[in-house]
């Protein structure tokens, strides 16, 4: 699954420390999901949602 | 600082502070937990002379103390994220295997007589910690 995470939060001149506290999940998780390594569950998917002000769908896309 | 980045702020600190302190708890009873199995392996021997009573007690106080461990250990996990949690289930499994297989055929070796010493319960102990320690580690690697 791609997504937008690096994106979003370079416009916001975000940290994946700052990012992680804000989702309060590790810097390791982050990361993982940023390079396509770890997709995260839907709650915290709709929390990043949230977060961003967006849909789960402009953030994460399915790659078939 | 903004709101938000405040807030982010406050989150973080709950979040690490939950971890942290889960941390702290599970080595905490873990220690304690070390300490009365020494105690009730060589408190009989060195300081009570196999006084019954005293070593029913702590043999019990040392597997109440194991419990409390456990579930600390599993608040510990609990406090994770999922990522880290994953990597965690998946070292479990690897170690769970593992140790059955791997146990179960050197205590074979054993029975059958193709080892020249005594397949221990310590041997097998150790090459438990060493495997999910290995297997916490590559699934650490495996998601940087």
């Amino acid at each position: 699954m791609k997504n937008k995470l690096k994106v979003l939060r370079a416009e916001r001149d975000w940290t994946q420390a700052q990012l992680a506290e804000a989702l309060e999940v590790s810097r390791q998780t982050i990361n993982a999901i940023e390079k396509g390594k770890f997709d995260p569950s839907l709650p915290l998917a709709f929390k990043a949602a949230r977060l961003f002000k967006l849909s789960i769908e402009e953030i994460f896309h399915d790659e078939a | 600082m903004t709101d938000s980045n405040k807030e982010i702020a406050s989150k973080a600190a709950s979040f690490q502070q939950k971890n942290r302190s889960n941390t702290t708890r599970l080595g905490f009873w873990t220690a304690i937990w070390l300490l009365s199995m020494a105690l009730s392996n060589f408190g009989p021997r060195f300081i009570w002379d196999f006084n019954t009573a005293i070593t029913t007690i702590m043999v019990l106080l040392n597997l109440a103390l194991g419990l409390k461990m456990i579930l600390s250990n599993i608040d510990h996990i609990k406090g994770l994220d999922e990522l880290q949690q994953r990597i965690q289930l998946n070292a479990m499994a690897v170690t769970l295997g593992l140790s059955i297989v791997v146990g179960l055929t050197y205590s074979n070796l054993d029975v059958l007589k193709l080892i020249n010493f005594h397949a221990e319960i310590s041997h097998l102990v150790i090459f438990i910690g060493v495997t999910y320690l290995i297997a916490t580690f590559i699934g650490n690697r495996k998601f940087q």
